[in-house]
């Protein structure tokens, strides 16, 4: 038996982790104590951080319903985190029975609590891998057994861009994601930046600080930066905008000011 | 939904609106605000039938606290604004015309169930997730100890598994651990070697820079570093592996240990060492050989001022001989004992013997001392051949021709000092071996010119150097010119003109003496027929006759006969124009066979002489077999004749020899007149014809025209 390439020497929940601290800004309790430290740091510097999250999670479920609606029925969720609720599985079997669902994660925390709550659901599977390394991600069988490539899929990668440095060419990794996806297929992305946020730009940074202590550099992109990961892309309307101005359900002037940090965006593979 | 504002439904919504309101901004919810007041409904439904309710029912209040965390309501906060709802307007919408005290009472309770049914709600939900994710982290960090158990098993079977010797050491020195291979090679059991340290392991035959290396890596400057190194094993013989070590840094980049891969070269060492040996010695004998001796011999050229170099080059007497009687299986014991007693022989520093090839053998002594220690080697090599070899149970004698060389070191090539040793071995051999004979420069120029000339006789030959002078024959009673005797010379590029003793046994030697023979003997005839076209057929006294001599070797060429009869038809001369000229000793003991071609050539008019006559005890009787008409008398007689009086014994003999020759018709020439008194002497003796400086040098054949005209005139 070979060890796995994503499989680190050892597990350290002494190490804040970006999954279980966005499970904390989400009201969870899938969280230990380092990773609360973390988030109620950063909460210092923007204390809307979870609003943030939560239009994420909002952005999220109106996406997955708007891709059912154009009757896709495979997900491929990376950077999937640790599902609290409202997850993609949910949102997409409600809209649609017998949607499939894979999610993708690094964290082996992650992946060890997301097999467990979707324990008992056949359309759905989780893979441990790494965003930057697509082609572990496509080649897994796992992925293989649920999702059919020849067709279109919905590939979300909300909040997670943004955790990949320019170093390990997230660029590259989205183009190579593209690229093995059937025509029709969908980009659901959100991205972190300075843009948007109701805050002097050196409060954001402070927060921005907290992930590069904890080894987790936030990268925060400007929205041409964000635009590019659309390269190949037709935009879906109304384009890269902030989340609460993507297809709202109800009026975005009775969001939290927060909700408008950065950019949310649909694109369809031609 | 519809309903109006004043019915109880529509009132029922406005407190699910205002709580809404209050709720959504403290809780996580992914739902949109409208979802959100939807989940709210039923809850604000369920409140205001328990406000109505005719009893107080505490788990159904509690319920709805616990329906709040179930909504993702999971904020402190959200319990305080939904309490605070109730408070101030459950029973304003919802209380209708009731006792407004009992309704407040109601309200009140059922604040406090559903507060504690909150708090258990969001307890429970809590210590569920804590478990949960408490629960991932084991089973991830079941995983990876899994997946990382598997590769150490992985590892450790490569490191058990692995053909090289692997083994760790802290950076003391101290070995931590070591694999199969390792302890295979080293011939030890794990114990022993775990309690080793690395430092103990120094080998007489490590490197100069093998710890220079090892302190570096120890100390953090070096990475790794690579050399051949050898180690004891405990049966005493030595190990050699290729080492590589390398250091190991923890993550932070700290040295923390030493890690050895070894692999076991010593199979192939010895190959290669047996291999070189091999090369460098030779398979009878087990003495070193040519190269390794010219190996050593340069080293000993090259050593510095102030050292020396003795060689004692020996060649067996009659070896040949012995091999062609007894064998060479016989012949080969008899070298390896030979070989044995000449190694017991320079046992000194800086002495070898080598065997060189064949039955020659060479000895060599350096160092500063070698003027006395090379004629102390030579002694003992000579003293050793003294005992007899005993092989197949007989005794032989062994003895050898040595020559010797010594002199100071930087002044000759090896091939330069090994020539010189050879020429003088060969002195030694030709002076009837069993001795020795220390080089002389002379001799060796000698020796070195001889060769000189013999490598360059076939292209002389080629290039037109040779040519012939003519030495004139002439009749003692008249004083007449009868001919001449053709002499050939070589016109060396760089030693001038040679005279036949320096190249004719050479020729002789080589076999050039049979196209060079043929050459003169053409060159004679060409001359002969010159002169006879000059003078006709005939002088006062008769045919002009060229004297040709004709080595041994040419006599005894199958094509003599042939070649010469072609030689005068070509050119148009009769057989009585030439004289061959055969020494004595060249038909001293000549069987039929070898006088078949000169009867021949005699029967056809040539004339055949007998050269240096009385050297070489020829059998007078002899003579009248031989196919001779001239005998030519060694100059050794006729010397004395130039005194005068000449010693009476001397002109007994040649008196003799003359009446003897008379008798058996046969002329008589003499050799070497140098006074008119020897000539006169001659004369009287009754000698026929005669040659010598006292008539003429030998010459260009002009001269000899300009002594025919004298003559003719005369």
């Amino acid at each position: 038996m070979e060890r796995p390439a994503w499989a680190p020497r050892s597990i350290d929940i002494s190490v804040p982790s970006v999954s279980r601290i966005y499970d904390y800004y989400l009201g969870g309790s899938h969280n230990f104590e380092v990773d609360r430290e973390a988030a109620r740091k950063a909460m210092r510097f923007m204390p809307g951080l979870p609003k943030i999250m939560q239009a994420n999670r909002a952005f999220m479920r109106r996406a997955v319903r708007f891709a059912a609606g154009e009757g896709i029925t495979q997900f491929l969720d990376i950077g999937s985190g640790i599902p609290t609720f409202g997850n993609v599985h949910e949102v997409a079997q409600a809209a649609v029975p017998g949607a499939r669902v894979v999610y993708v994660d690094h964290d082996p925390v992650a992946v060890a609590h997301s097999e467990a709550v979707l324990a008992g659901n056949d359309d759905t599977d989780v893979i441990a891998a790494d965003l930057c390394k697509p082609q572990e991600i496509l080649t897994s069988p796992r992925l293989d057994r649920l999702i059919d490539l020849n067709r279109p899929v919905a590939l979300l990668l909300v909040a997670i861009l943004h955790f990949v440095e320019d170093a390990d060419d997230p660029y590259g990794a989205v183009a190579e994601l593209r690229e093995a996806l059937a025509p029709g297929s969908l980009l659901i992305l959100t991205h972190a930046s300075y843009e948007g946020i109701p805050l002097p730009a050196e409060r954001a940074e402070g927060a921005v600080d907290v992930y590069k202590d904890i080894r987790n550099p936030l990268i925060m992109r400007s929205r041409e930066e964000i635009a590019r990961f659309f390269e190949g892309y037709d935009m879906v309307e109304p384009g890269l905008v902030p989340m609460p101005h993507w297809r709202p359900d109800s009026a975005p002037e009775d969001e939290d000011p927060y909700a408008f940090s950065g950019f949310a965006g649909v694109g369809r593979t031609a | 939904m519809s309903a109006e504002p004043d019915e109880p439904e529509g009132r029922l919504r406005r407190l699910t609106t205002i709580w809404s309101r209050a709720l959504f901004p403290v809780t996580s919810t992914s739902l949109t605000r409208a979802e959100f007041e939807e989940q709210l409904l039923p809850l604000a439904r369920r409140l205001s039938e328990l406000l109505r309710a005719r009893n107080f029912d505490a788990d159904a209040a509690k319920g709805v606290g616990a329906a709040l965390v179930a909504a993702h309501c999971t904020d402190p906060e959200a319990l305080a604004r939904t309490l605070d709802c109730v408070d101030a307007y459950l029973v304003l919408y919802c209380g209708g015309d009731g006792p407004q005290d009992e309704l407040r009472m109601r309200s009140s309770r059922l604040q406090h169930a559903m507060a504690a049914g909150y708090a258990v709600a969001l307890r429970e939900r809590t210590l569920a997730e804590q478990e949960a994710i408490a629960q991932a982290a084991l089973r991830a960090q079941g995983v990876v100890a899994q997946a990382l158990h598997a590769s150490e098993a992985r590892f450790r079977a490569v490191f058990e598994g692995a053909a090289i010797g692997i083994g760790i050491a802290d950076l003391d020195g101290n070995v931590l651990q070591v694999n199969k291979a390792l302890l295979r090679m080293f011939g030890l059991s794990e114990q022993t070697l775990r309690g080793r340290r690395v430092q103990d392991w120094v080998h007489p035959e490590d490197a100069p820079q093998t710890w220079r290396l090892y302190e570096e890596l120890v100390r953090g400057d070096r990475e790794h570093y690579h050399v051949e190194k050898a180690f004891n094993r405990p049966d005493g013989t030595a190990l050699w592996t290729n080492l590589t070590v390398s250091l190991l840094r923890d993550a932070d980049g700290t040295p923390q240990y030493q890690l050895a891969l070894m692999e076991d070269t010593t199979e192939r060492r010895l190959l290669n060492l047996r291999l070189r040996y091999e090369a460098t010695h030779d398979a009878l004998t087990g003495l070193p050989n040519r190269s390794l001796f010219f190996e050593r011999l340069e080293k000993a050229l090259g050593a510095g001022e102030g050292q020396r170099f003795g060689l004692c080059y020996l060649d067996l007497d009659g070896f040949k001989t012995i091999n062609d009687s007894l064998g060479h299986a016989a012949g080969d014991r008899l070298l390896v004992e030979v070989a044995d007693r000449l190694q017991s022989c320079a046992t000194a520093p800086g002495e070898m013997v080598a065997r060189l090839g064949g039955d020659e053998f060479v000895a060599l002594t350096t160092g500063p001392g070698t003027e006395r220690t090379v004629d102390e080697l030579a002694e003992r090599i000579m003293n050793a051949l003294v005992t007899p070899i005993s092989i197949d149970g007989r005794d032989l004698l062994v003895r050898g021709s040595l020559g010797i060389v010594e002199g100071p070191a930087g002044e000759r090539t090896a091939a330069e000092v090994l020539r010189s040793a050879d020429i003088t071995m060969y002195r030694a051999k030709s002076a009837g071996g069993n001795r020795s004979e220390l080089a002389d420069p002379e001799a060796d120029a000698r020796a070195i010119t001889r060769h000189g000339l013999t490598t360059a006789l076939p292209t002389a030959l080629e290039r037109g150097e040779f040519f012939i002078e003519y030495q004139p024959l002439v009749h003692l009673g008249d004083g007449s010119v009868r001919g001449a005797e053709a002499l050939v010379r070589w016109l060396h590029p760089q030693h001038g003109v040679l005279g036949p003793d320096r190249f004719i046994p050479l020729a002789e030697h080589t076999g050039l003496i049979v196209p060079l023979g043929r050459w003169v003997l053409e060159e004679s005839i060409r001359q002969a027929r010159a002169w006879r076209e000059r003078y006709g057929e005939q002088t006062t006294a008769g045919p002009l006759r060229i004297n040709v001599n004709l080595s041994p070797c040419q006599l005894s060429h199958p094509g003599l006969v042939q070649d010469t009869v072609d030689i005068l038809e070509r050119s148009g001369v009769t057989p009585d124009a030439l004289c061959l000229e055969v020494t004595e000793s060249a038909l001293i003991g000549a069987d039929d066979d070898l006088l078949k071609p000169l009867r021949r050539l005699a029967e056809m008019g040539v004339d055949i002489a007998l050269d240096d006559f009385g050297t070489g005890y020829s059998n007078l009787a002899n003579l009248r077999r031989l196919p001779v008409s001239v005998l030519k008398l060694d100059r050794s007689f006729t010397q004395s004749m130039q005194q005068f009086p000449a010693d009476p014994v001397d002109l007994k003999i040649v008196e003799g020899i003359v009446s003897l020759a008379h008798n058996l018709d046969l002329a008589v020439t003499v050799e070497g007149v140098e006074t008119g008194a020897q000539a006169e002497q001659l004369r009287i003796l009754g000698c026929d014809t005669a040659q010598g400086w006292y008539y003429a040098r030998p010459g260009p054949p002009e001269r000899l025209q300009e002594l025919a005209l004298v003559d003719a005139t005369g």
